[in-house]
């Protein structure tokens, strides 16, 4: 492999990381010091640490530890569950299955499905209970959410279930460990980085939803997404929604270094 | 292994989570033949939306576009980043290449909504204009960094001792690049294409910021029609595309399980 073949094959890649990776970035970062009149501030970040961007940024990180916590909680059966099927692979690829259909279709059919006269009411009213507002609520928004996000909680906790010895599991049986030890004990700990993966596969992306908010929850749900999708595109406030992304991508820097798989030897 | 109880649990368990991924599908699907016009009250058989669907032509214009836009990005997201892959997997100085790499990672790992505005600014700075070539630039350049993923442990697993014989037998740098390692590391380079394929298809919110008011990829269309309201050819689309995701995901199943090969030769025939 010669030195200019290396750095010919190199060469339009190192263009594209430039261009698309460390300039876009940049740009954002240089964005937020600018205010709407174009002049050089740190009024962007001073606005944010006022009480209304806080309580939004709290409330969004509230609601993305929901959707990635309940997330977690169906998903962490399931991956188990599936991993002791007979027919794993073609049940996995069920499952991910309806993760292949598009992003917007789902949600659309929700809105069908939680809708004044959708499926969850006609079944209320076989019990009597009156039409309820299940759209543009926190409860519609977070079912959604987390409907959305499952298989990319299921996935990598079941390749980690998948590569756990399985040996181990039966040791610790036969050395009389109950099944709910042998859960905590065994399992759990070795498929740790698979739920660590997850949790960063959801809990940043749901930080970052707008277009859920928009179309469930009505406008009665701001996450950090839509703050700054309302800045850069209806506002036209670039200089705020630049600072925003600067939060949110600072706030996934950390969700990595905490959740951060152990190296494997 | 288990009490049998369990297991029963076990499989209730799954039975339930099949029915709640797939209900919203079914719902879609169900109600794209109601007569009745909203997504409730299922008053009778209809073909009519899907009759609309086929004359909408802004519709199917629409699709041709991310269709279009999916193949092109993935197959030169394919070409830049098997090549990159490559020449990262040649560099010799081991800090450079696993800066560069997590780099890679920069734009996987960025909420899509932060890679959106920032190609926004980026857009803007440099004067292009907001369309067809933006989106197909973005998509390219959100693409790259997948195949790069793909590609890379191919190489990794590629034996040391495979380019050595072909230089030993005399073949100059290039041949070896195009007579051993591409062909090695081809199945990561088509599974990146199909990821690549998979993102682009798929991808609302990057394409939402660079698609400005004319052009228009199938997921922000069908976001501004949900936004008015229920319309019942949405449906009839989604019935279509789900049967299109169906026969290639089980096309795929078939083939993995049947081997690549087997399924060329029978193709050569």
């Amino acid at each position: 492999m010669t030195r200019t073949l290396k750095w010919t094959l190199l060469a339009p890649y190192m263009l594209w990381l430039v261009v698309f990776v460390i300039i876009p970035i940049a740009l954002i970062a240089w964005n937020s010091f600018f205010d709407l009149e174009g002049r050089l501030t740190l009024d962007n970040f001073v606005r944010f640490f006022s009480p209304t961007y806080l309580k939004m940024s709290f409330i969004s990180i509230w609601y993305a530890f929901l959707i990635t916590f309940i997330s977690l909680l169906v998903a962490y059966p399931t991956a188990y569950v599936l991993s002791r099927t007979r027919h794993k692979q073609l049940l996995l690829l069920l499952i991910i299955l309806p993760s292949w259909v598009n992003l917007l279709l789902k949600t659309y059919a929700f809105m069908g499905i939680f809708g004044m006269y959708g499926l969850v009411n006609a079944f209320l009213s076989l019990f009597g209970i009156p039409p309820q507002e299940i759209l543009f609520t926190d409860f519609s928004f977070i079912f959604v959410s987390v409907y959305i996000f499952i298989p990319f909680m299921i996935l990598p906790i079941y390749n980690a279930m998948e590569e756990m010895p399985r040996g181990l599991i039966e040791a610790a049986q036969d050395l009389g460990a109950s099944q709910w030890t042998v859960l905590r004990r065994v399992i759990w700990p070795l498929t740790l980085d698979g739920v660590k993966t997850g949790i960063q596969a959801v809990f940043i992306p749901s930080l970052s939803l707008f277009m859920i908010t928009r179309l469930i929850a009505g406008n009665r749900v701001i996450t950090l997404g839509t703050a700054i999708e309302q800045h850069f595109l209806v506002t036209q406030d670039w200089g705020m929604g630049a600072t925003i992304a600067v939060v949110l991508v600072a706030m996934m820097v950390l969700t990595m270094r905490f959740a951060q798989t152990t190296p494997k030897a | 292994m288990e009490a049998g109880g369990s297991r029963w649990l076990g499989r209730l368990y799954l039975i339930v989570m099949f029915i709640f991924l797939y209900v919203p599908i079914a719902y879609l699907i169900v109600y794209s033949f109601n007569a009745g016009g909203q997504m409730h009250h299922f008053s009778g058989f209809t073909l009519d939306w899907y009759r609309e669907l086929f004359s909408d032509t802004r519709l199917l214009i629409i699709v041709l576009n991310t269709v279009i836009i999916a193949l092109l990005s993935s197959a030169v997201a394919t070409a830049i980043g098997t090549i990159g892959a490559i020449g990262l997997f040649f560099l010799m100085q081991r800090r450079v290449r696993e800066s560069l790499i997590t780099l890679n990672n920069v734009l996987i790992v960025n909420p899509d909504v932060v890679i959106g505005a920032s190609f926004l600014i980026l857009f803007t700075v440099l004067g292009i204009q907001l369309g067809f070539i933006s989106v197909l630039i973005a998509h390219i350049a959100f693409s790259i960094p997948i195949v790069v993923l793909m590609v890379l442990p191919k190489l990794y697993e590629m034996p040391k001792t495979l380019i050595d014989a072909a230089t030993d037998l005399g073949a100059p740098p290039r041949q070896v690049l195009t007579r051993v390692i591409i062909p090695f590391i081809t199945p990561g380079m088509m599974a990146g294409f199909f990821m690549a394929l998979t993102y682009s298809l798929d991808d609302f919110a990057v394409t939402f910021f660079v698609t400005g008011s004319g052009f228009s990829t199938l997921s922000v269309e069908i976001y501004s029609r949900a936004r008015h309201g229920i319309s019942l050819s949405i449906n009839a689309l989604s019935t279509i595309l789900f049967g299109v995701t169906m026969l290639l995901v089980f096309g795929y199943y078939w083939i993995s399980q049947r081997g690549l090969r087997r399924v060329a030769l029978w193709v050569k025939r």
